[in-house]
């Protein structure tokens, strides 16, 4: 103990700082440089300022649209059982993996002006549907967000002990009672936090805006950048309007994480209640509708990309197998610097022995969720631009970028497991005199290896159907797949798209279960 | 009889419980035996969270099955979250009497006594979370006394407590059930709150309960399960 104490700098220190330092050189340097770059907010032009009010009332619309639907579900699910269920829950949990521009295709092959809904339409003498702007992006960040918003409430309606319901049934206490004293306090811990977390996921999404919104009346900041950049290459007006975003990224972050008290856990854990208040015939069948109708809403889009793209898979030439191998080497790249920088900003936030610098590691770990792809992005082709041409980094940027996109997901999930292995067992290693390596090896890897593992599979993926900062920088011979895909949907093949769809969730789903299983394997 | 347990059989998986006795009205009878023996599976089929498989299950001689939890004649303190954390003590005693807590002047003043009569005069105002432990469980046992419900069911609400404090708790239920003349059916693990509450006790092992015995008689001479139990 002694002789630990008094070693202040450890190898665990250094490389917790250095993480730290490249973490916020990436989202708040960047921000630095941005800032020193950008024109004064007087020059935006008013649809620059329409972007702002579109970006707010999307992401409002979208919160408050994921969050009311999701309360009859997760209700339902909380108080039926049924087989299936476990699979249900488990497909509530699938919108997080997909790449963003998966989901959008099937979504415009159910609700698009050629999809399935427009059929039925058309084919009953209506006008078919159309979803580009604000009622299609509203769509897709529900479609993503629903499952979110239902899984938050159903851990909360988790964390009810069971002798709760059992009481309540024992008191004899109606649905409406059970409403009452035991749901609505669980609505109130938890649907704040679910909202700003959502708020913040649409305030910052940049794949959905790109592919369903545009124009003046549908374009978020996040685009506005893009467009600055891509179109208008006015990198002044690009840093002015990343300012704004990160202001309201902050903004949105600061509330999100005031709010949300809920912990990430896998609600599948928790066994079902057996509750009997609700046996009635009317409350069976608006359970059984609501759920049969998640359902479908979440499976149409996903079953009509299996089914256009088993066609569309024989459209595809070598190109494709390019950018497929462009993107597993950046999802790879990108996975394990994941895995390092959570690492050695994990450990440097549980010894002990830092004390208060401890939980500065732990913020930082968290502040890229406030910052989005197109402000760091916009930061880097800013510093690059005069020494290399940017597009020769695409692949890099993307992966350094989606690195620190992944890694506040990858704290959430490793951190309470490092925290429990110090807590149970780190007092037995400080008696044994185990420090540094020997330490990491039989005291904390054991512990968070699972965590460790799925971390490290929902980086990759993330990285491998991101499609943000790869935008900004890639050179079109170079596109990674989620790239290549958005321009085979520009150019109307939406066959052959569908088909590189298919091939972009197969490969996103295998990294992710591949390290996923490791981490799970048998020591 | 108060309880009738008629060739009862309950199966989970591969655990099987199986009782076929009865208790008279008034008796306190503990349920003793290793845990994981099922002496919880029982007090929960008699408050109705789950119905035997086999055989009748009678309370004041009526058949219980299909009855629904809230409809029997019984009250069931848990180990712990006898409570709802964000009621008021004086709420949680009041869902007794009402759940959708709508009481009128008499049934607050109801609650108030109640709550005196298990030494919490005047705490109707607290939260769960600044009582201590004991004071929790007894205002589950204010709620239980205010139910009124011929069958009182414990399950170990006391465990956490010191010895003292257990004692002090029991000696609490004891002075009430003779106000009340409810039955007590309650599980423990230790032979010394059997003495000191239980005119009878059953063992529970094996996937059997056996009948009820004078708990002098069978502490004095234990049968060879009870033997190793208690060692």
């Amino acid at each position: 103990m002694a002789e630990r104490a008094e070693q202040v700098i450890t190898p665990a220190l250094v490389a917790g700082l250095g993480a730290a330092a490249l973490v916020a050189a990436l989202s708040l340097g960047t921000v630095a440089v941005v800032a020193g770059a950008a024109v004064s907010p007087m020059r935006l032009g008013a649809g620059d300022w329409a972007a702002l009010k579109f970006t707010l009332s999307q992401a409002l619309v979208s919160a408050a649209l994921s969050c009311a639907l999701a309360v009859p579900v997760a209700r339902a699910l909380a108080r039926r059982s049924f087989a299936g269920r476990g699979l249900l829950v488990t497909l509530l949990g699938a919108p997080f993996i997909l790449p963003v521009i998966v989901a959008v295709l099937g979504l415009l092959a159910v609700y698009g002006r050629g999809g399935l809904v427009s059929a039925v339409l058309v084919h009953f003498g209506y006008a078919p549907l159309s979803i580009y702007g604000f009622r299609g992006v509203v769509l897709a960040h529900v479609f993503f967000n629903l499952p979110l918003a239902t899984r938050l409430l159903l851990q909360g309606w988790q964390r009810v002990p069971a002798e709760h319901f059992r009481l309540a049934a024992q008191l004899g206490m109606t649905t409406r009672d059970i409403n009452r004293v035991i749901e609505r306090p669980i609505l109130r811990a938890v649907l704040p936090g679910a909202f700003a977390t959502i708020f913040l996921l649409c305030v910052t999404s940049f794949a959905v805006a790109l592919t369903l919104g545009g124009g003046p009346r549908a374009t978020t900041i996040e685009l506005a950048i893009y467009q600055a950049f891509r179109f208008d290459f006015d990198m002044g007006r690009a840093a002015a309007l990343a300012l704004m975003q990160f202001a309201i990224g902050a903004l949105a972050a600061v509330l999100a994480w005031r709010m949300a008290q809920t912990r990430a856990q896998d609600p599948q854990l928790a066994p079902e209640v057996h509750r009997w208040d609700c046996a009635g015939f009317p409350s069976r069948v608006a359970d059984s509708l609501g759920l049969l109708l998640v359902a479908l809403f979440l499976l149409l889009p996903l079953a009509m990309v299996l089914i256009d793209g088993l066609r569309g898979i024989a459209l595809l030439d070598g190109r494709v197998w390019l950018a497929l191998g462009r993107s597993v080497l950046v999802a790879l790249a990108s996975a394990v610097l994941t895995l390092l920088l959570a690492l050695a900003l994990g450990l440097a936030a549980v010894s002990r022995r830092q004390g208060a610098i401890a939980g500065g590691f732990e913020s930082i770990g968290f502040l890229s969720i406030a910052a989005s792809p197109m402000v760091i992005g916009t930061g880097l082709f800013i510093i690059l631009y005069p020494l290399v041409d940017p597009a020769s980094m695409a692949l890099p940027v993307t992966a350094l970028v989606n690195a620190a996109m992944s890694l506040p997901f990858a704290l959430r999930a490793t951190l309470p497991a490092l925290r429990q292995a110090e807590a149970t067992h780190g007092r037995l290693a400080d008696s044994l005199g185990l420090g540094g390596g020997m330490r990491f090896r039989l005291l904390h890897w054991p512990f968070i290896r699972p965590a460790a593992g799925f971390a490290t599979g929902l980086a990759a993926a993330l990285s491998m159907g991101d499609l943000g900062v790869v935008a900004l920088f890639a050179d079109p011979d170079a596109a990674t797949l989620p790239l290549y895909l958005y321009r085979l949907m520009g150019s109307y093949q939406m066959t052959a798209a569908s088909g590189a769809a298919l091939l972009l969730v197969a490969a996103s789903l295998a990294l992710f279960a591949v390290f996923d299983r490791w981490g799970r394997a048998a020591r | 009889m108060i309880l009738q347990l008629d060739k009862m059989t309950v199966r989970q998986g591969d655990f099987s419980l199986s009782a076929d006795w009865s208790v008279k009205r008034g008796t306190r009878l503990a349920l003793i035996g290793p845990s994981g023996g099922g002496k919880s599976t029982l007090l929960s089929l008699i408050a109705g969270f789950f119905e035997p498989d086999e055989g009748r299950l009678l309370i004041e001689g009526r058949d219980m099955r299909g009855v629904a939890p809230g409809r029997r004649p019984v009250s069931l303190l848990f180990q712990e979250n006898n409570l709802f954390p964000h009621l008021s003590v004086a709420r949680n005693v009041g869902l007794g009497i009402r759940p959708d807590l709508r009481l009128t002047r008499e049934q607050h003043e109801a609650v108030e006594r109640s709550l005196q009569e298990v030494g919490l005069e005047g705490m109707g105002a607290r939260m769960p979370a600044q009582l201590s432990g004991g004071q929790r469980q007894r205002v589950a046992l204010a709620r239980a006394l205010l139910r009124d419900k011929p069958l009182l069911l414990l399950d170990e609400p006391f465990a956490a407590l010191g010895p003292a404090l257990r004692a002090e708790m029991l000696d609490l239920v004891a002075g009430l059930l003779e106000r009340t003349g409810a039955t007590l059916l309650m599980v423990t693990h230790d032979p010394r709150d059997a003495e000191r509450i239980a005119d009878q006790t059953a063992l529970v092992s094996d996937g059997k309960v056996t009948p009820p015995m004078p708990t002098a008689r069978l502490l004095a001479d234990p049968p060879a399960a009870l033997r190793a139990y208690l060692g």
